[in-house]
């Protein structure tokens, strides 16, 4: 068996078992941390799929990732915070 | 190979939880959250699929663009859902 | 071959950290206790998954000697940790003045100096 795949597959577990304090969190941000968690969990496994699948171009794709998941966190948090 | 398929599945089951709670919450914001969490994983499964550009547009538009458009519709309207 | 076993050794690390960091975002009472879990773990354990990336395409470049293929492979990886590192800890911070500005009070908390401080 690949190491590679297998490393995914237990971080996507480790994502599925973010998904439930998406579902139980009493406020939004607990939810919101839980989207933060899957963020990076999902650019992890992205880096690892990268080297399995043997492309270097996948790599980029998680580059832009770290940066536009970042941009979605900080505009949610912007109007939790309230004000304009 | 069997570790592939696993992951897939985890993926999967992952998106049906959180589109079923973007449409089952009442507080529209973790409506949003849900929704993004649910476009993350869309991305990731495109990702395995081996479709790298459809995975960077996923990635452009339905995490940082259509976030920031339903916050910035909720801003403009009510936050919780109100019973007919 | 030992680089294998180094290679194995750091996947195990991230792996192990960032199912901490997991299991601490579902068990921890609190907002901020579970930010404090969910944050620092899983961008530990991040870096230490793509240390092993790192290492293997390392192991390619010295062994193969194919420039154009592994070259890529580690600065491209380099650069994603860069993005991760700078990105996370100013979203988590951001994620917990929005949850104490929004209302949402620390559990079994004796001292809140930020809520002292605003109330001046």
């Amino acid at each position: 068996m690949d190491v590679w795949f297998l490393t995914a597959g237990i971080l996507v577990l480790w994502i599925l078992i973010s998904c439930i304090r998406a579902i139980l969190g009493p406020t939004a941000p607990d939810r919101l941390v839980a989207l933060d968690t899957i963020n990076t969990l999902v650019v992890a496994s992205m880096i690892i799929l990268g080297v399995a699948y043997r492309e270097v171009i996948y790599i980029d794709v998680a580059i832009v990732y770290a940066l536009l998941s970042f941009v979605a966190t900080l505009y949610i948090a912007k109007y939790l915070e309230g004000g304009p | 190979m069997i570790a592939e398929e696993v992951m897939q599945f985890l993926v999967l089951a992952s998106l049906i939880i959180t589109a079923y709670l973007s449409i089952k919450f009442k507080d529209l914001i973790a409506c949003a959250i849900s929704l993004g969490i649910f476009s993350f994983l869309l991305s990731l499964e495109y990702y395995i699929l081996q479709a790298p550009d459809v995975a960077i547009a996923e990635a452009g538009i339905g995490a940082g663009l259509t976030t920031a458009i339903f916050i910035l519709a909720i801003r403009g309207t009510e936050r919780r859902e109100v019973e007919e | 071959m030992w680089v294998d076993y180094l290679i194995y050794v750091f996947l195990g690390i991230g792996l192990t950290f960032n199912g901490l960091g997991a299991v601490g975002l579902l068990r921890f009472p609190d907002v901020y206790t579970r930010l404090h879990a969910a944050t620092k773990t899983t961008t530990f354990g991040s870096i230490f998954t793509s240390l092993g990336v790192i290492t293997f395409g390392i192991a390619q470049l010295y062994l193969t000697g194919n420039v154009p293929e592994d070259l890529p492979l580690i600065t491209h990886t380099i650069i994603a940790v860069a993005c991760l590192i700078l990105t996370n800890p100013v979203s988590a911070h951001a994620v917990a003045r929005a949850a104490h500005r929004s209302g949402v009070r620390p559990v079994k908390a004796v001292v809140d100096k930020l809520a002292e401080v605003r109330k001046k």
